[in-house]
């Protein structure tokens, strides 16, 4: 039995030996946000927020995420809004298929928490470890950057 | 940080509006197939092949079926029906029985309560083998007959011959699809011997048709609905656990749910062919390309899928988007061991083009001729006939104007930061700024739109106007590329109503839409869209003498004269539209006819900064121009415009699957690379409007034409960097710093004619 507080509730979850805080996210906790593209740690789909660090809850076993502060794409904005690096990616056309969106979405989330006004190499290397198939990256540059613009 | 979700004005075509689902799968919502879950869900697992061929002696189940939890185990035998896929010809057993014919072939499928012990139950079956010599040449295939199809085009004066003459050998590796999300779905039992299936997939009816035939279901027995898709460029057209599934649940009478993971994912779908090509380009000496000579092998792997028409595509744009007098073309499909090759993202003109446009370089060098200036020469237009079939070309086709608005385009300064972001070989080498040398190249591709050869292809759209606006219910695939922005948008401006909304309807609702695939759905769904909508609002104008509808309801003048309310209080509005392109036809024996429905064309320009020591690439910027008839949404245009042409940069310099007497030595992301953020090159797009003879508002399709030249583009500049022949795709480091694996290119004048040619 493990507890953990996930987007600022508190869980508790029941993971087999070597199931990972991913497999405890989708399926047990309801929060099918986080995605699973590779279970490598290759793809950056399945990226969450931990303790303050980003982490691929693919490669977090479930038992070392007890007692840990879990914060996933679910808890980024309230239930009929969205957050300024949501709406950033929405409008320049950084979501196609969207299987890397949640990852990206809490990878940016936290650049943007750490770094506020990122310049576009920095953006490109904070996102390094999120695959995405299908917007050749671009649109989702555009949308970070003139987010970084805005920052006062 | 937050603001609330809002809404754009002008929501129609032409306007940049993200898509509708965008907010859903921003905020982690959004369900796709490997989210989706059922009371009581088993969860199944496939037990594959180790071996390329090889003699089933025997599979033992009980090892399966006595460990906790396991439900049942399905083999061959089990198969109530048919017991065989395909998309085209159904040759595919549903599990190898007999004989195994490529490596991860499924041989069974277990059911138990939950994932892990699915898994392992599968792991424990006991299958034995005689493994057999596998057939994995396909030039050895292609000589002993074991071939999926086999095509010889001859056109114009055979006797016709240039004075300057270019030969050279190409090859291309296979290819991965790579879609994010794998494949998955969930199966629900009807309690009355059907079956539900939710699927990610391209063309839902032809899933469903695979699905009752192969297990002797009435149609109506088996319905398929559509869940999310997390991407798809072409892994997705043929049958994967689809069948497995709904035997599954079938069987134990519960839903069942399975989800590849991604190295069975690599195996679990069809890839790019891997084509060697031989080409001999003739011009006299003005540069006029007089002859085309041309010989393709395209290996189709083990069972046939879409080879046949991938081939077909290989063979129709051997020659790309130039005129030329005479033409030979001879092009085979063989069938080997090694997986089978299906349908990726340009189906079949990727490979050509990169051959024809290494050609078209070489022409120029050896008649001393501008690159860009050769390709404008003969470049192929409106009114010209398409030199492998004899079509005319009747709709448009702005082939210099892409070339010329390529060219015009501005060049990158040269690069002189020493951030090893901003080199070749990035953070983990050390290349110092001096040793990169910077290339540009230059590509030109052309590709059909929708599909052809006589198929007959439709989309079926029903609109249904409620007090809430209007419903565009399709079977159609949202495979992430925009369908249902773009059909929206040809909704309201067909009918004036804002509220306008995509229904997804399953097979026992709605016609086919035919497959999410040849660039087609904008054409296609958004061609009976168009139609529907128009139909509903013609109806509803009608009803009350009105000349104008919106949200409202129907306007004559400023007068509102029926809310949406009282214009339905008499009854339901409702069109069901089967929307068909211009027909097509098959060819004949020489390769001729009207064998397409419209043909789209894109030039790209690369820069490429090269460490040619070390083998080392960074692809600095593309530079493109589209033909896209009319950009419906240009914001998504453009989205498809720089996710094509990312696929194309990725083979030309990473993407390969290595296989080794069939077997893929690198079925995993960590050992498959693909690009990322820091490969990721500036994009610049010019999109050419000019209007289509068939598609919705002049639109053509846009998925696939970025990732035809791009890759031809890159290597270009990769050569113009270093000098190397570079012949071959993926570009490996090696080829670079060594020049390895060089099939030999010539160039001579005055003409001497190969043996027995
Ligand atoms: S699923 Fe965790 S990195 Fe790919
Ligand atoms: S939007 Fe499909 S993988 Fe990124």
């Amino acid at each position: 039995m493990i507890r953990l507080s996930v987007n600022g509730v508190a869980r508790t979850a029941d993971p087999t030996g070597a199931e990972s805080l991913l497999t405890v996210l989708r399926e047990q906790l309801g929060l099918p946000g986080a995605k699973n593209a590779c279970e490598q740690g290759e793809c950056g789909s399945c990226t969450v927020i931990m303790d303050g660090e980003l982490v691929c809850s693919c490669l977090v076993l479930a038992a070392d995420a007890d007692g840990t502060e879990v914060r996933t794409v679910e808890g980024v904005a309230s239930a009929d809004a969205i957050d300024a690096v949501q709406e950033a990616l929405l409008d320049a056309g950084g979501v196609q298929c969207g299987f890397c969106t949640p990852g990206i979405v809490v990878a940016a989330r936290h650049l943007f928490a750490t770094k506020p006004d990122p310049t576009e190499d920095e953006i490109r290397e904070a996102l390094a470890g999120n695959i995405c198939r299908c917007t050749g990256y671009g649109s989702i540059v555009r949308a970070l950057a003139a987010l970084a613009a805005e920052t006062p | 940080m937050t603001t609330t979700i809002r809404t754009a004005k002008t929501r129609g075509v032409g306007a940049s509006i993200p898509r509708p689902d965008g907010i859903p799968k921003l905020k982690g919502e959004f369900a796709y197939s490997s989210d989706l879950e059922a009371e009581g869900m088993l969860w199944g697992a496939t037990v594959r092949s180790p071996h390329a061929r090889a003699r089933i002696v025997s599979i033992d189940a009980a090892p399966a079926l006595a460990m906790v939890g396991v439900r049942t185990v399905l083999t061959q035998e089990d198969v109530t029906g048919s017991g065989r896929f395909g998309l085209a010809v159904r040759d595919q057993p549903v599990f190898a029985t007999g004989e195994v014919h490529f490596w991860g072939q499924p041989v069974a499928v277990v059911a138990a309560e939950d994932r892990e012990t699915a898994r392992r139950a599968a792991a424990a079956l006991l299958v034995a083998y005689e493994p057999l010599e596998p057939l994995v040449d396909p030039a050895i295939a292609a000589r002993t007959g074991s071939t999926f199809r086999v095509i010889d085009i001859v056109n114009g004066d055979p006797g016709a011959r240039g004075e300057v003459v270019v030969e050279g050998e190409y090859e291309v590796a296979m290819q991965d699809q790579a879609p994010l999300g794998t494949e998955s779905g969930l199966a629900i039992p009807d309690g009355i011997g059907g079956v539900d299936l939710h699927i990610s997939t391209q063309w839902l009816h032809a899933d469903h048709a695979q699905v009752f035939e192969a297990l002797a279901l009435a149609p109506d027995q088996v319905r398929l609905h559509n869940a999310g898709v997390g991407g798809a460029f072409g892994s997705r057209e043929d049958i994967s656990l689809q069948i497995h599934l709904c035997m599954l649940a079938l069987r134990t009478g519960r839903p069942v749910k399975m989800v590849y993971d991604r190295s069975e994912s690599f195996v679990g779908h069809v890839h790019r062919h891997p084509a060697r090509m031989r080409y001999r380009h003739e011009a006299d000496r003005d540069g006029n390309l007089i002859r085309i000579e041309a010989d393709l092998l395209f290996d189709g792997g083990a069972y046939t899928s879409t080879s046949g028409a991938v081939l077909a595509n290989a063979c129709y744009f051997a020659t790309g988007p130039y005129r030329v007098r005479s033409v030979a073309i001879h092009g085979v499909a063989a069938r080997t061991n090694n997986p089978t090759a299906g349908a990726m993202r340009g189906f079949g003109a990727p490979q050509p083009c990169f051959a024809y446009e290494a050609q078209m370089d070489r022409l120029a060098a050896a008649l001393g001729l501008d690159p860009v200036a050769l390709r404008l020469k003969n470049a192929l237009g409106t009114g010209d006939r398409l030199p492998t079939t004899g079509q005319p070309i009747v709709g448009s086709l702005p082939t210099r104007t892409v070339i010329e608005s390529v060219a015009a385009m501005p060049l990158p300064e040269p690069d002189e930061s020493t951030d090893p972001r901003r080199l070749p070989g990035g953070t983990g080498l050390t290349t110092p700024r001096p040793a990169v040398r910077r290339g540009i190249g230059f590509a030109v591709g052309i590709k059909n739109l929708a599909f052809s050869e006589g198929f007959d292809d439709f989309s079926e759209v029903r609109g249904v106007l409620t007090t809430a606006g209007l419903e565009l219910h399709t079977a159609a695939c949202e495979n992430g590329q925009g369908m249902v922005t773009v059909v929206e948008q040809i909704g309201r401006s067909a009918s004036g109503l804002d509220r306008v909304t995509v229904v997804f309807a399953d097979t026992s609702e709605i016609g086919s839409a035919g497959s999410t695939s040849a660039s087609r759905q904008t054409q296609m769904t958004g061609g009976a869209a168009l139609r529907a909508a128009t139909a509903v609002r013609d109806e509803a104008l009608r009803r009350v003498g009105g000349d104008r509808l919106d949200d409202s309801g129907v306007w004559r003048g400023d007068r509102l004269v029926a809310s949406l309310e009282e214009l339905l209080a008499s009854g339901p509005i409702a069109h069901l539209e089967r929307f068909r392109h211009p027909l097509t036809s098959p060819p004949n024996a020489t390769g001729q006819g009207d064998i397409h429905a419209g043909f789209v064309v894109a030039a790209h320009r690369a820069v490429v900064d090269v460490d040619a020591e070390l083998g080392v690439v960074r692809v600095v910027r593309i530079d493109t121009a589209q033909d896209v008839g009319r950009a419906l949404n240009p914001l998504a245009v453009v989205g498809q415009i720089e996710g094509g042409i990312m696929q194309g940069v990725g083979l030309a310099v990473m993407e390969e699957i290595v296989l080794d007497q069939g077997v893929m030595k690198n079925a995993s992301f960590t050992d498959y690379l693909l690009p990322t953020f820091l490969d990721a090159p500036e994009v610049e797009a010019i999109l050419i409007e000019e209007p289509d003879h068939w598609g919705p508002f002049g639109a053509k399709g846009v998925g696939e034409p970025p990732t035809i030249s791009s890759t031809a583009a890159v290597v270009a500049a990769m050569r113009n960097a270093t000098g190397r022949e570079l012949n071959r795709v993926p570009v490996r480091p090696q080829d670079i710093a060594l020049g390895s694996h060089q099939p030999p290119a010539t160039s001579h004048q005055p003409d001497r004619r190969p043996e027995g040619s």
